[in-house]
């Protein structure tokens, strides 16, 4: 066997009273993808900056192929050809393409003979490697999946050996995401050593050789992948079973809550997002809108929690919500039922330098059973507080805590108890686990089913298909605006799906009615 | 106005704009390295007042002029250390700066000279004077043929006025001011140096993460900027003016900042802004002119307003968009 890429030995690192990194030794193996997976806080990042120089360890040992290394900044790890992707990008964005792969990495003081030898030396990398980028665009003009393009580009550049990459498929769409592993498999042929970061279990199975699971600041396993469960993996992450699958009953719809005639937005660039969409919701069943982000689904939750204008016909129990003006703002549409856990939870669902129990009643802070005379009643929001925190598992359960303090998850709970309780006849929504860990992603999906049960109607939207398939009853599908497509959860499957996601609407050739056997409940969606 | 009487105001612009364009590149590298500096002003006059202060024990300008780069750099310094090291807020610091510049001149002016807060007149070596180019009438001709300089330009074909009134008889920091220009446009354009000055400004992560210190490249620009406000400050106190009155800056890096969003920060944009703001300061002198020419009586006081209200002109959008470093004001810290 030869020496192993990356060997760490014993590698402890703790911030304050807090142990990130407990005693980790790790193996990796040139030549493979070696999958990290672990919760929000399992100390994955943590050791990862170990290894590209950000942190130095308290105590433990790095070796690069069998020598033992050591990797004080980021230079030294880009000398020990260690290159890393890392989820919010490290690029300046009015600098072109050839701009960024020269930054630090420059032949001489002069530019313009490091622009020239980083033009060759990209246009011999993208044949190498599928990677082709258009040297001169500037970064800005970039899609997101080229702007990940150019960040490996960058590492190769600067002659990697071992790629990182940290949760790279958060932020693409589908497309772009399989794009991405079929880089990697190419890198992986030409003998690079790729780890990768990531929440999705689906993405460990299919792409990596070896696994490595981390809880709580400790390695607990490393696996051959092939040897492996979704479900193992993911107890092995939590520390106990967790439901992969939404264990729900049929529903039972009843009387139509939501009625949507014709329902145009144009946003604030004049761009018409949503072109004319009939769609209903019952009580007692969970609707859920697939599609590519960017489709129109937004601006459907927008308008309907009140927050941007529309036109034509809504109707909620049978009485027409006005579309415009004030009657149509985020106060009104609770007054009419209706509650909205918003897509981007951080900028819309919570004030985040705000304590959680301040959150707990934004938008009901008229409600009269929380003033106090002229004032607020803060002591019984706190107390009302400290029980939905309880009863909806938040952790810490401290609602002192600033909202930014609380993980994705833990953050989402809060949203959640604060629009679930308010008993709505009509729930929105949007991408309810996206960035949330996988323990919480049962518990919130479990408490939306609940939510149903007791005959209320939800509005669901995520970008997540396996969320879409495992959580809801009835599927609606847009493209482009429009709704291309609606199906019975139990009788459609990813693939249907995906063609309607792409505006095509002939679908008989990969339509089953079989229950949908060829998905893939296991996939949880990634932190964001 | 005739064409003569246009050349002087031209002069007198460009003499005017040199403190505003030096003070403008000044902030132009500080700003583009992400680090906001509203204390031009105060490291102005610091180098105002050290470079008069040590022109006149010296008799030296050079001497007076490498004081004054002290004076400022030291600022610089302290400005680098609160918002670098320190990551504190960099328009407190900044603030903090000119306090302690309008102070401390005037403070230690007096304890040095006893003359109510100023220096000596600085006479003869101790000022940097007209430099005549070749060619040109300059003061020697005038010497030479007993006659009053005035004439003799008067007298001469509309290219030599040109030549000996609006290029030539400039002192040697207003040249070295001009070039200053193309040589920051080489350096931010053309060199690996500006390539991670301009980088560190806009994401420093992407810097930090390709291995190169951020901090080192943001003191270096800090401190480039402390050297061109120290010889912003050494032109007023011993070219522009011989000698360090009280507040002699006059709000001339505040009007450098404003020339630096109007010229987005770019420095050949820098030039024009400053040349722009020069020629109204120029006005500002000359209000006959502006009444001949559009024969209306227009207050100075509007005159020495219109940078500001040119800039909010420019910042609310009117003029294309003025887009600042993404990283301004934002001390970098490593994130987990």
């Amino acid at each position: 066997m030869t020496a192993p890429a990356i060997e760490l030995k014993g590698i402890s690192k703790a911030f304050g009273p807090v142990q990130a990194n407990k005693d980790i030794s790790i193996s990796v193996q040139p030549g493979t993808i070696h999958g990290i997976i672990g919760e929000n806080g399992a100390g994955k990042s943590t050791l990862m900056s170990i290894l590209y120089g950000f942190y130095k360890a308290d105590a433990g040992e790095i070796f690069i192929k069998g020598e033992k290394t050591l990797i004080p900044d980021s230079q030294a790890a880009i000398r020990a050809g260690i290159g890393m992707v890392f989820q919010h990008f490290k690029l300046v964005e009015n600098f072109t393409v050839l701009e960024n792969i020269i930054l630090g990495a420059e032949h001489g003081a002069m530019l313009n003979s490091s622009l020239g030898n980083a033009r060759k030396e990209l246009k011999h990398l993208a044949e190498e490697y599928g990677l082709n980028v258009n040297p001169d665009e500037v970064i800005e003009n970039l899609s997101v999946g080229h702007q990940q393009r150019v960040e490996i580009l960058k590492a190769l550049y600067r002659k990697a050996e071992i790629l990182i990459l940290d949760e790279p498929t958060g932020v693409l769409t589908p497309a772009e995401a399989d794009q991405l592993f079929r880089i990697l498999d190419r890198l992986r042929e030409e003998g690079k050593t790729i780890i990768l970061i990531t929440h999705k279990l689906r993405e460990i199975m299919e792409y990596t050789d070896t696994v490595s699971v981390m809880r709580r600041g400790e390695m607990t396993a490393t696996v051959k992948t092939s040897e492996t469960s979704p479900e193992h993996l993911a107890e092995l992450m939590v520390g106990r079973k967790v439901l992969l699958r939404v264990d729900k009953k049929p529903a039972e719809p009843g009387a139509t809550v939501l009625d949507i005639k014709g329902l145009r937005v144009v946003d604030e660039a004049g761009v018409e997002r949503v072109k004319g969409i009939d769609l209903t919701v019952h009580a007692g069943e969970i609707v859920g809108i697939a599609g590519v982000a960017g489709n129109g689904q937004s601006e459907l939750l927008e308008v309907l929690g009140g927050f941007a204008d529309g036109t034509g016909e809504i109707t909620m129990n049978g009485v027409a919500l006005p579309l415009t003006g004030h009657g149509a703002d985020g106060q009104a549409r609770r007054a009419a039922g209706i509650s909205h856990v918003p897509e981007d939870r951080q900028r819309e669902g919570l004030i985040m330098e705000f304590a959680a129990w301040e959150n707990t009643v934004f938008g009901y802070h008229h409600s009269p059973e929380i003033q106090n005379g002229l004032l607020m009643d803060n002591k019984g929001i706190y107390t009302e507080a400290e029980a939905k925190m309880q009863r909806f598992d938040v952790r810490p359960p401290d609602p002192k805590l600033a909202a930014k303090n609380f993980s994705g998850g833990n953050q989402q709970k809060i949203v959640l108890a604060r629009e679930i309780e308010r008993n709505p006849d009509l729930l929105l929504i949007g991408q309810p686990t996206r960035g949330v860990d996988i323990g919480a992603i049962e518990f919130i999906h479990q408490q939306v089913v609940n939510l149903r049960d007791q005959g209320k109607a939800i509005l669901l939207v995520s970008v997540e298909l396996e969320e879409i398939l495992s959580l809801a009853d009835r599927v609606v599908v847009m493209f482009d605006g429009h709704i291309t497509g609606e199906r019975d959860a139990a009788h459609t499957n990813e693939k249907e799906l995906g063609l309607l996601m792409a505006g095509i609407t002939d679908t008989s050739a990969v339509a089953n009615g079989n229950g949908g056997n060829d998905t893939n409940p296991q996939e949880v969606p990634a932190d964001g | 106005m005739d064409f003569l009487t246009l050349l002087q105001v031209l002069d007198t612009s460009v003499r005017l704009a040199t403190p505003l364009l030096l003070a403008c590149l000044a902030g132009l590298y500080s700003e583009r390295s992400g680090v906001v500096d509203i204390g031009l002003e105060g490291k102005m006059l610091a180098a105002a007042f050290f470079s008069a202060a040590v022109a006149f024990y010296s008799g030296n300008a050079w001497v007076g002029l490498l004081a004054g780069v002290g004076a400022s750099v030291a600022l610089a310094i302290v400005h680098g250390l609160a918002s670098i090291t320190f990551r504190g807020n960099q328009l407190i610091s900044g603030v903090a700066i000119n306090f302690l510049a309008a102070g401390m001149t005037v403070l230690v002016a007096q304890s040095w000279f006893r003359q109510g807060g100023r220096t000596p007149p600085l006479q003869g070596d101790a000022r940097f004077n007209p430099i005549e180019l070749p060619f040109a009438i300059g003061p020697s001709d005038a010497a030479a043929a007993d006659r009053p300089l005035s004439q003799l330009i008067a007298e001469a074909g509309p290219l030599q006025q040109f030549y000996s009134e609006l290029i030539s008889g400039h002192s040697s920091l207003v040249y070295l001011a001009l070039l200053t220009v193309p040589f920051t446009w080489w350096l931010l354009f053309r060199t690996r140096f500006g390539l991670r000055l301009r980088a560190v400004g806009e994401n420093p992560a992407a810097v930090d993460t390709a291995g190169v210190s951020v901090v080192w490249l943001r003191y270096a620009a800090v401190l480039l900027c402390g050297v061109l406000c120290g010889v912003a400050g050494a032109y007023l106190s011993s070219a522009l003016q011989a000698g360090f009155v009280k507040d002699m800056t006059a709000g001339r890096g505040f009007i450098a900042l404003a020339a630096l969003i109007f010229a987005k920060w770019r420095p050949v944009y820098a030039l024009g802004a400053c040349l722009l703001f020069g020629l109204f300061q120029a006005l500002e002198l000359r209000p006959d002119i502006i009444e001949n020419v559009i024969g209306l009586k227009v207050q100075v006081q509007l005159l020495g307003a219109l940078p500001y209200i040119l800039t909010v002109v420019i910042l609310a959008g009117f003029v294309g968009k003025a887009i600042p470093p993404k990283a301004s004001a934002q001390p970098y810290i490593k994130e987990r």
